[in-house]
């Protein structure tokens, strides 16, 4: 189990972190959200013990991390945003050196790295220079290192940066075995579709700030609207969109294009009332859907200027 | 000690890894030793050094200036040619001639004034040339005066003088008409000597003594080797820049994901920067063992000392050059600025410690400065077991120095190095 409690770290007068506190227990995945330079690797450094905080602490199966040979490390796998591979060597030598920081040696190392590199695909390439490998192989590689000394908790400072679609499956999938298995996870990101996918909860940090720890589902009711019905009108033409806002589930309303969007909190309870509406003042329609709003919403809302102002 | 281990075998790996950069690292000082050890005398010790290029110019025309010349031509150290006043002016502006000299009309009569035109940027050549002409009209004045007609005319001319000069005293007279009958006596015998192909003095006046040089080396019969210096003054170079390297790579893994992962690790920073020490000094063993290693198969530089203290100066070297590539490491803020600056401290150090060139050569008070170079004290110690053929008590005061300066350098690099990934 992690425990981060108010952690703070400042550059001269720069604020790299503030007030970031969150826990994550066995086989969660935390997820990280920000924008660059938000502080999420930052704070990935203080729980890898790469930084010290300036205050706050971080607790790893209750304990702190004292020095740099504090075996309380030997729980943390850290997959750093910049490869982290010597590309003059091969796969496997990588592997073996790697293994070796963590005293691994002989048939424990070799069973630990044909372990990785099978669960990364990459048994095939063991023998074969780093450099010969595309981008995506670089990065499965990459949490390959990590894994080695089978860490309880995995530190994923953005591991799909660069990389190609059919490559960032195959991470998320690595990721979703290691949750399978009771890993810990913290995943930083700036790509919401990550987040969505793989955590269970997100911590929203911006500008060294959290703004937001909850589950995705937590983090919707922060919006105004947790549901867009989205109506495409037979006759746009002069159709008043605000005059839906008299309506009491109705909490936005606008035409884009020929397709009303409407928004409200309860689906079950706003839908019937809008199309009622619409059938009572003479409005026809094609078609009808739900859209949920993403972490993309949810995370412009909390960021955006006027929740910063309010 | 498996972490240990593991962080110096994959530095040595990578560096065997990248071929081409090993036998580029090996060939350049082998190159550039081998042609400074030719430059500086070769296996004999003995530079062949090419003949001053000098021209003649005689206005005289006469035995005299004709005797000069053949005398400056008889130097081995001259190139001698006949030239007139214009060309060779314009040959010594052109640098196709070092030095023109100029036989004036009436040379030998008073006291004559030879012209010498050199190119300013022979001085030492003008220095020996000068030599040189001062031995050959010596040479040649005399024998005019004790062989030649102008000689026997002038004592002749001299003795008239005398008896009728009434300001003379008796006394002088009578010296200087003993004086000078005496050269005419000597001037007959030596003719009649001269015929029959016996004269003493007939080659004229030379140096009243002879040198006889002998070279100190480490024992009777072994002649000093030139690729000894060279390939210990190269090895000491590409040593430094080696070490240079180590410290420009570590700032550079500083700012990488690998610094991150290998801080992750629970690994002390002794171990860290003490594994790169480790790995630095085996890869400039390497090197130094390679280079003399070339040397003694196909230049035959052996070393003629202690073998242990050759050993122990090179150790210490080693040492020296990783630490002060951490000192490297931990003093450069960006790569680019630094390599700048470490590349200017390298040269000097090697300029200052006589890598280059011995530092006898260098003004007494730069020699005294040199002592707070690591390298003068490397090279001191290198030559010293080498070819000066010194016992390994020699070799303390060198290993001393550098030892210390690889613990001076490793604290700095310990205090300043930045630890963390900010």
């Amino acid at each position: 189990m992690l425990e981060v409690k108010q952690l703070a770290k400042n550059y001269g007068k720069l604020i790299a972190v503030t007030g970031v506190s969150f826990r994550a227990d066995r086989g969660e995945t935390i997820g990280l959200l920000g924008p660059n330079g938000a502080g999420k690797t930052t704070t990935v450094s203080i729980i890898a013990g790469l930084l010290s905080p300036d205050s706050g602490e971080v607790l790893i199966e209750g304990k702190q991390v004292k020095s740099d040979t504090d075996p309380v490390k030997l729980k943390v796998g850290l997959v750093p945003q910049d490869m982290a591979l010597y590309d003059k060597l091969s796969a496997r030598d990588n592997l073996t050196f790697f293994a070796a920081l963590y005293s691994l040696a002989g048939a424990k190392a070799k069973q630990a790295i044909d372990d990785v590199l099978n669960l990364v695909g990459l048994s095939d390439r063991a023998g074969d220079k780093v450099e010969t490998f595309s981008g995506g192989m670089k990065r499965r590689l990459n949490l390959a290192a990590a894994l080695l000394h089978d860490p309880q908790i995995l530190l994923l400072d953005e591991p799909t940066v660069g990389v190609d679609p059919q490559s960032r499956n195959a991470i998320f999938e690595n990721l979703e075995a290691l949750k399978e298995r009771g890993k810990t996870l913290i995943y930083t990101t700036h790509y919401m579709e990550e987040a969505e996918r793989l955590c269970d909860r997100i911590v929203i940090i911006d500008h060294g700030k959290m703004i937001a720890n909850d589950t995705l589902q937590g983090l919707h009711k922060l919006l105004p609207v947790t549901n867009v019905i989205a109506i495409d009108l037979v006759h746009a033409d002069g159709f008043k969109p605000e005059q839906m806002l008299a309506l009491p589930e109705v909490k936005s309303a606008e035409l884009i294009e020929g397709t009303l969007r409407v928004g409200v909190h309860d689906l079950s309870r706003g839908a019937p009332g809008v199309l009622r509406w619409l059938a009572e003042n003479g409005h026809s329609y094609h078609h009808v859907s739900s859209e949920q709003p993403d972490l993309e919403t949810v995370f412009l809302t909390l960021t955006g200027r006027n929740l910063r102002d309010s | 000690m498996i972490p240990f281990l593991a962080l110096v075998r994959k530095d040595l790996k990578l560096f065997f890894n990248d071929r081409k950069a090993v036998i580029v690292g090996l060939l350049v000082p082998i190159v550039l030793a081998s042609f400074f050890g030719y430059m500086f005398g070769g296996q004999s010790g003995k530079a062949e050094t090419s003949r001053v290029p000098v021209l003649v110019i005689d206005q005289d025309g006469s035995g005299i200036s004709r005797g000069l010349i053949t005398q400056l031509a008889s130097d081995k150290y001259l190139d001698v040619k006949p030239s007139t006043l214009d060309a060779a002016r314009e040959a010594v502006r052109k640098g196709k001639a070092t030095v023109a000299i100029v036989i004036p009309k009436d040379f030998g009569e008073n006291k004559p004034q030879l012209g010498v035109l050199y190119d300013p940027s022979h001085n030492v050549e003008l220095g020996m040339v000068r030599g040189i002409l001062s031995g050959a009209v010596m040479q040649t004045v005399s024998k005019e005066m004790f062989t030649g007609i102008g000689g026997r005319e002038m004592v002749n001319e001299s003795l008239g003088q005398i008896e009728n000069n009434p300001r003379i005293s008796a006394q002088d007279r009578k010296a200087l008409r003993h004086l000078l009958g005496g050269v005419n006596e000597l001037n007959e015998q030596r003719e009649r000597e001269g015929e029959s192909g016996q004269g003493a003095i007939s080659g004229g006046l030379t140096m009243p003594y002879d040198t006889r040089e002998q070279a100190i080396t480490s024992g009777k019969d072994i002649e000093y080797n030139g690729y000894a210096h060279a390939f210990a003054g190269m090895g000491i170079q590409f040593i430094l820049f080696m070490g240079l390297d180590v410290g420009i790579a570590l700032l550079t893994l500083r700012q990488s994901g690998l610094w991150q992962r290998l801080r992750a690790a629970p690994l002390s920073r002794t171990m860290l920067l003490g594994s790169r020490t480790v790995s630095a000094s085996l890869i400039a063993g390497f090197i130094l063992l390679v280079l003399f290693g070339f040397a003694r198969v196909v230049f035959g530089v052996h070393i003629l000392g202690s073998f242990a203290g050759f050993v122990g100066v090179c150790a210490a070297f080693s040492l020296m050059t990783a630490a002060f590539g951490l000192m490297v490491a931990a003093l450069g803020e960006t790569v680019e600025a630094t390599r700048g600056y470490s590349i200017m401290a390298t040269l000097i150090m090697v300029m200052l410690g006589g890598a280059w060139v011995p530092t006898f050569v260098f003004p007494a008070w730069l020699r005294k400065l040199t002592v707070v170079v690591p390298t003068r004290w490397a090279m001191d110690g290198l030559d010293g077991m080498i070819w000066r053929g010194l016992g390994f008590s020699s070799a303390l005061a060198p290993i001393g120095v550098l030892l210390l300066f690889t613990l001076l350098f490793g604290v700095v690099a310990v205090m300043r190095f930045r630890w963390s990934t900010e």
